[in-house]
């Protein structure tokens, strides 16, 4: 009889599924954009994707040794961390700032909170928004150096698709949408980016319920603010969803395991606190891009939508009798 | 140390019961104002003036003053003093009251000033109350100094307004913001408490403690004696 009680912890009900192998799809699916953005700005985009992930890692693991914790690289979670992080600086930037915005994003924003899972942040966000506070300059800065595959070196122009329109000029829709466009090393080629969703969405690695709440909302407030201001504009909208941080954002950085709501209809309403955030920020906010702020804001919002969304235990409720 | 000698009340001020880094007190003017060395010095020295004053000041007039209207006999000790080292500060350092601003009438509300008015001067002799006041304000001083010294490093290249880092270091703008604040406090309470693990894992007698009182059921402190029995 005792042999036929197996007492194990939980969970009981195992899935092939593993982080390691959840954050190394992430990965993949972010390669089409991180290959995209090499081609377009060139080689020392390549310099700094491989600068940032290594530092990621790195910190990673000094920080476990030092700290004598279990040695977490193998999760891959701080190559996402570094990936991301890097499709989010331009190509420009000295190689000493990713490095800086590793060791934040890693140590202060993951490690200190207690590693992945703790953080209360999403960390690549976190080290972008620390870079981008300490070096505006330097983080908006989007001339792009000799080397590249395309020809943006050509164009004189440094402003990226979102501060054109904020200025009041038109932007060609069509290479937004391919990606032959100025911007962060990641946030171009919307098609590179929708390419590395529909994977992550086919492989069930995210599901619909941030990304598509988060751009729906996003789109109603910018059609209603149009409305508002001289008439609707089908194109604006277009190249507003298409250009700029918003699908990179929703796809890879909203839909972060440790920073969404668990709760379902939770994740519905933090989509749509993402979505209005964007929107004002990008429209009414002083600068022409507002993704990053938006996610890391949401986020901090998080403990209280899911103590607003939390189910109701069965045999908890209901009328008293 | 014998309990309350001027001497054991500084190093209770500037050590054992540091506000800034032990008690975490006056966090207002510590955040907002230590964007540089200089700033943070100013401000608590200001602050330690005003204290040594109203601890002496309320401890003379502990006896006159009704147990039921002591807050606001306080408060009127306090902005009294502030009042005057306002103008003091405005007549003669100019540049300092500019830079801290709205922070120096706000020192009336300052927890520590009130704070230590309630917990000591208000109970004990006008000498160790005036000793405390030194002693807290230098313990808040050296709190502030060090973390404008640590924010004016990174977030400007500079000490005291002396050029320190090399000319190729990029300031990293965050640390002079109020984010850096947090940061850079957050960073000082961590490496003061590693440094003291040592002394804190040897454990408190609650017997001679000035601070607790002896409430041993209510006290969270686990490392202390009386709690471990």
């Amino acid at each position: 009889m005792e042999q036929m009680l197996h007492v194990s912890s939980n969970p009981h009900v195992r899935d092939k599924m593993t982080t390691s192998k959840i954050m190394q799809l992430v990965v993949l699916a972010l390669l089409p954009t991180t290959l995209f953005g090499i081609y377009n700005f060139g080689v020392r985009a390549l310099l700094v994707v491989v600068i940032t992930v290594a530092s990621s890692v790195f910190f990673e693991w000094i920080y476990d040794k030092l700290m004598h914790k279990k040695n977490t690289i193998t999760d891959f979670s701080a190559v996402v961390t570094g990936l991301l992080l890097a499709l989010n600086m331009p190509v420009s930037i000295p190689l000493w700032m990713p490095v800086l915005g590793s060791a934040f994003a890693i140590i202060v924003v993951k490690q200190l909170f207690g590693g992945l899972g703790q953080n209360f942040m999403n960390p690549a966000l976190a080290g972008r928004c620390f870079l981008m506070i300490s070096f505006a300059g330097k983080m908006t800065d989007f001339t792009v150096p000799a080397g590249g595959m395309s020809n943006l070196y050509d164009t004189a122009s440094g402003a990226t698709p979102l501060a054109a329109m904020k200025a009041g000029e038109a932007v060609d829709f069509v290479s937004l949408f391919v990606g032959n466009i100025k911007g962060t090393i990641g946030e171009t080629s919307a098609i590179a980016l929708l390419i590395g969703a529909a994977l992550l969405l086919f492989m069930k690695v995210i599901d619909w319920r941030i990304p598509g709440t988060y751009i729906g909302s996003f789109a109603v407030f910018i059609a209603l603010f149009d409305i508002f201001n001289g008439g609707f504009d089908f194109y604006h909208l277009l190249c507003e969803i298409c250009g700029g941080g918003l699908l990179l954002g929703a796809f890879f950085m909203a839909t972060d395991y440790v920073t969404t709501p668990i709760t379902k209809n939770g994740q519905l309403i933090y989509g749509c606190v993402l979505g209005l955030l964007t929107g004002i920020f990008r429209m009414l906010g002083a600068s022409a891009e507002g993704v990053s702020y938006a996610i890391i804001f949401g986020n901090l919002l998080i403990p209280l939508i899911e103590r607003w969304t939390i189910p109701t235990a069965f045999g908890k409720g209901g009328k008293k009798a | 140390m014998k309990p309350n000698s001027p001497s054991e009340r500084l190093y209770n001020g500037i050590i054992k019961e540091n506000p800034t880094f032990v008690l975490l007190l006056g966090m207002c003017p510590t955040l907002a104002v230590t964007t540089s060395a200089m700033n943070g010095l100013g401000m608590g020295l200001t602050t330690m003036v005003i204290l040594a004053l109203s601890n002496m000041f309320i401890s003379m007039l502990r006896k006159v003053i009704p147990d039921t209207v002591r807050v606001p006999a306080f408060i009127v000790v306090v902005a009294s003093f502030v009042t005057i080292v306002q103008f003091l500060l405005e007549g003669f350092i100019p540049s300092l009251y500019d830079s801290l601003g709205i922070y120096i009438p706000l020192i009336v509300v300052n927890c520590i000033i009130l704070g230590r008015a309630e917990a000591y001067a208000s109970k004990n002799g006008v000498i160790s109350s005036l000793f405390d006041g030194i002693g807290m304000g230098l313990g808040f001083t050296l709190g502030l100094t060090c973390i404008g010294i640590v924010r004016e490093l990174f977030g400007a290249g500079q000490i005291f307004g002396f050029q320190i880092m090399p000319s190729f270091y990029t300031p990293i703008t965050i640390f002079i913001l109020a984010p850096g604040a947090f940061f850079v406090l957050a960073f000082l309470v961590a490496f003061q408490n590693k440094m003291k693990i040592g002394s804190a894992k040897k454990g408190i007698d609650p017997s001679n403690s000035v601070s607790c009182g002896g409430g041993c059921a209510s006290c969270g402190n686990s490392a202390c004696k009386g709690k471990r029995g």
